[in-house]
């Protein structure tokens, strides 16, 4: 008897064992993905439908982002940087606080936009529709989206109009919050903490050099590059300085970067003729 | 003098048809050999992304393939230019496609031994063949500006060059400052370079080589590539486009085998909108101006190439439009009106591939303009419907027309060289990934000439069914 009872309870315990890895090869299943497939977006007047996105996807975005959306594309091995996991539903261009989901808009406007120096290009050619469609199907990836609201829009104050004066205390921001630290002083990202950059994942990532002329990933309007500081870029080692930085200082940080630009720009030629020099690392704090 | 008018008339006529006749037959085989089109997945390669990324079915492009192409084979996302690439990239495709067909011409002139005469008969003809093949090297020296080569073979391994073109794009950072140079294909956004048919009777786009018969022009077909310059600007994205080419009227024969100073242009515009669930849609114009030598020096009496005086002109000038139907149904509607000057009409112009009779047409001391001649004129148009099951599956059908409305000599009957050609198929890709491209191809066509038939001049056809498997690497 206790021999039948042992038996018995090796056989449970090995049930057990076996059943336990279950959770997680269904950290997403297609029953899950169906069971999301009435996901929306609402972008404009637009309406987008998951169930309506699954050729485009199919069509446009499998080769990179996989069919599961987990960035296990086929091309996975060959691009870099590699493709979002969209069942992480952590997105860098946002227009939300850092830690939340971004809007519908975001997404969209990042679909049309694209992202440069990756291999995701801008599908503007795309209808809106088919934009907000694949915005819908993108968030039936990620649970997060079932849970969470996305964040609220942050407030960007009207652009001030550009003088010496800001630009310089755009420095002095740059200085303070140690941008340099990682774009470096001239903003050509060769700064000290560069070549250790990593994601949230443990793969090296590249800070974003200005003078190579080539646009910001979430945009390259001063409202853009604005909105990049004040909300981080989720996922990589950007992070949010809204806790920092105080709106007025935050446009004055913009101007600082247009000069590091390799674009003409309004703030460039005047920190030109101020001969401007770049932040001193090693000088005293408030003297750099 | 009357009698000698209609003589002569009656021999433009009988060589007009028995042209007619050889060039629909070597249209076809042309077609059928050689029909370069373009659908890199040497770009795939190089940007990770499937072929039907860029095209609807390839080589058909979608609207971001038209963008890519308009770039300038560019993506735009800063890493386009050489550099950034692996070393030992070589951005080459090689296509080809092996097939089993069924040809039948319901008239082909054969000898009649019993007769003592040639007469007419059908011939049918099965079996397997290649198509030509295209070499298709393109992509960037250097950022925003870029190549496009294509040495091209027809089935037995006779090679030209099918385009051969740099660009300059984005100049001073505008979308709308692009110029081209070289041999290349003209910009008509429904191209022939990336039909979906491939049959060698009424695989091609009819209107885009349409000649009237007896005509000497070669000069303003359209679907074939020309060498010359090219303006071509559009919006960001991509929506609006318009170009202007400047190209030698040769037909894109190099060495200027015609005359010495003949030009002609190639105007297109067009503009695409949303329409809501329905997709976006395109419509524009296009427009072909031209002019062509049509006498030549000559040397015991043989017309001398490159010394083309005489310049007449033509024109070709139409609509086209793209129209999605929600995300499966698509139509392409293609329109020419035609016109040609009456010498050409007369069959004076080309003196190489001697559709007429060059000894006697074109040289100044030739037989001259027959009475009455006139400008031939004609009008045409194809609807081309593509059902889309999924990326990998594809239904089509093309059903062109094209109709005389004026003949150059009087007399000729009003629907001589009048054309009608269906063709449907489907084209299925059993797999779908960002290095290589195949498809299972099976279509039938059929295409009538009115009264083109080589010895009764009565009405030629022919239809066709192929079976074949067309790849890219």
């Amino acid at each position: 008897m206790p021999t039948r009872m042992w038996k018995w309870s090796l056989s449970v315990a090995a049930a057990a064992v076996l059943a336990l890895p279950v959770p997680s090869w269904g950290q997403l299943t297609q029953y899950d993905l169906e069971s999301r497939m009435g996901a929306e977006s609402h972008v404009g007047n637009v309406t987008g439908h998951a169930k309506d996105a699954k050729t485009a996807y199919r069509r446009y975005c499998v080769g990179c982002h996989g069919p599961l959306g987990d960035g296990n594309g086929e091309n996975f091995p060959w691009v870099d940087p590699k493709p979002r996991d969209f069942q992480l539903g952590v997105f860098k261009c946002r227009s939300t606080p850092t830690g939340t989901l971004p809007t519908d808009q975001d997404l969209f406007d990042t679909i049309g936009r694209g992202l440069d120096r990756s291999n995701m290009p801008q599908w503007d050619p795309l209808s809106n529709q088919d934009r907000a469609d694949l915005v819908a199907w993108v968030k039936h990836f990620s649970p997060r989206w079932t849970n969470e609201k996305p964040g609220a829009p942050i407030e960007i104050p009207a652009e001030p109009e550009v003088t010496a004066e800001r630009i310089k205390a755009g420095r002095d921001v740059f200085a303070r919050v140690q941008c340099w630290k990682c774009h470096g002083v001239l903003g050509q990202a060769n700064g000290p903490s560069a070549a250790t950059l990593t994601d949230d994942l443990g793969r090296p990532i590249a800070a974003y050099n200005f003078t190579e002329g080539s646009r910001p990933k979430c945009g390259d309007t001063d409202r853009d590059i604005y909105r990049i500081f004040m909300t981080g870029l989720d996922g990589t080692p950007m992070p949010s300085f809204a806790d920092n930085i105080k709106p007025d200082e935050a446009w004055d940080l913009v101007f600082y970067l247009r000069t590091l630009m390799s674009q003409p720009s309004k703030a460039k030629a005047m920190a030109k003729q101020l001969g401007l020099k770049p932040v001193d690392p090693n000088a005293p704090a408030g003297q750099q | 003098m009357l009698v000698s008018s209609r003589f002569h008339l009656r021999n433009i006529f009988q060589s007009a048809t028995s042209f007619a006749a050889v060039a629909l037959v070597l249209a076809s085989v042309v077609l059928t050999c050689s029909q370069p089109v373009h659908a890199l997945p040497a770009f795939a390669r190089k940007y990770g992304l499937r072929c039907s990324a860029c095209h609807e079915s390839w080589p058909m492009l979608n609207y971001f393939g038209q963008k890519f192409k308009d770039n300038g084979y560019q993506l735009m996302n800063d890493r386009d230019a050489p550099i950034w690439q692996n070393p030992s990239y070589w951005p080459i495709t090689l296509r080809i496609t092996p097939f089993w067909s069924r040809e039948s011409t319901n008239k082909v002139a054969v000898d009649n031994a019993a007769l003592d005469a040639t007469v007419e008969q059908k011939i049918t003809t099965t079996g397997f063949n290649l198509s030509g093949l295209d070499i298709l090297t393109g992509g960037t020296l250097e950022k925003n500006i870029t190549f496009l080569l294509v040495p091209s073979s027809d089935e037995t391994g006779a090679f030209h060059f099918e385009s051969a073109s740099v660009r300059f794009d984005n100049l001073f950072r505008s979308p709308w400052l692009n110029v081209k140079v070289g041999k290349f294909e003209l910009d008509s956004f429904i191209s022939e370079k990336r039909t979906l048919t491939l049959s060698g009777s009424g695989g091609g786009y009819q209107l885009f080589h349409f000649i009237p018969v007896g005509s000497g022009n070669i000069f303003g077909q359209i679907g074939d590539n020309q060498l010359g310059v090219e303006w071509m600007g559009h919006s960001y994205n991509d929506r609006t486009r318009l170009s202007v080419a400047v190209i030698n009227s040769v037909d894109g024969n190099v060495d200027l085998p015609y005359g010495q100073n003949s030009y002609s242009a190639f105007i297109a515009g067009s503009h695409a909108f949303g329409a809501g669930r329905l997709g976006v849609q395109r419509v524009g114009g296009y427009a072909m101006f031209g002019q062509a030598p049509t006498t030549y020096l000559t040397n015991g009496g043989v017309p001398l190439p490159g010394t083309g005086t005489g310049n007449k002109s033509f024109s070709r000038v139409g609509f086209e439009g793209l129209f999605y139907l929600g995300s499966k149904l698509d139509v392409q509607v293609f329109t020419q009106h035609g016109s040609d000057d009456k010498w050409f009409g007369a069959c004076f112009g080309d003196i190489i591939t001697g559709t007429c009779d060059p000894a006697n047409n074109n040289n100044p001391n030739g037989p001259g303009l027959p009475a009455g001649a006139r400008n031939p004129t004609w009008n045409g148009a194809f609807v081309e419907t593509h059902y889309i099951w999924n990326p990998q599956f594809l239904i089509f059908q093309r059903s062109e027309w094209v109709r005389m409305s004026q003949q150059a000599i009087p007399g000729t009957p009003s629907n001589l060289g009048d054309i009608d050609n269906y063709v449907f198929g489907y084209r299925y890709n059993p797999f779908m990934t960002s290095r290589a491209g195949f498809a299972f191809h099976n279509e039938y066509s059929w295409i009538r000439q009115r009264g083109t038939s080589p010895v009764t001049n009565t009405d030629l056809s022919t239809n066709s069914v192929l079976l074949g498997f067309d790849f890219d690497f």
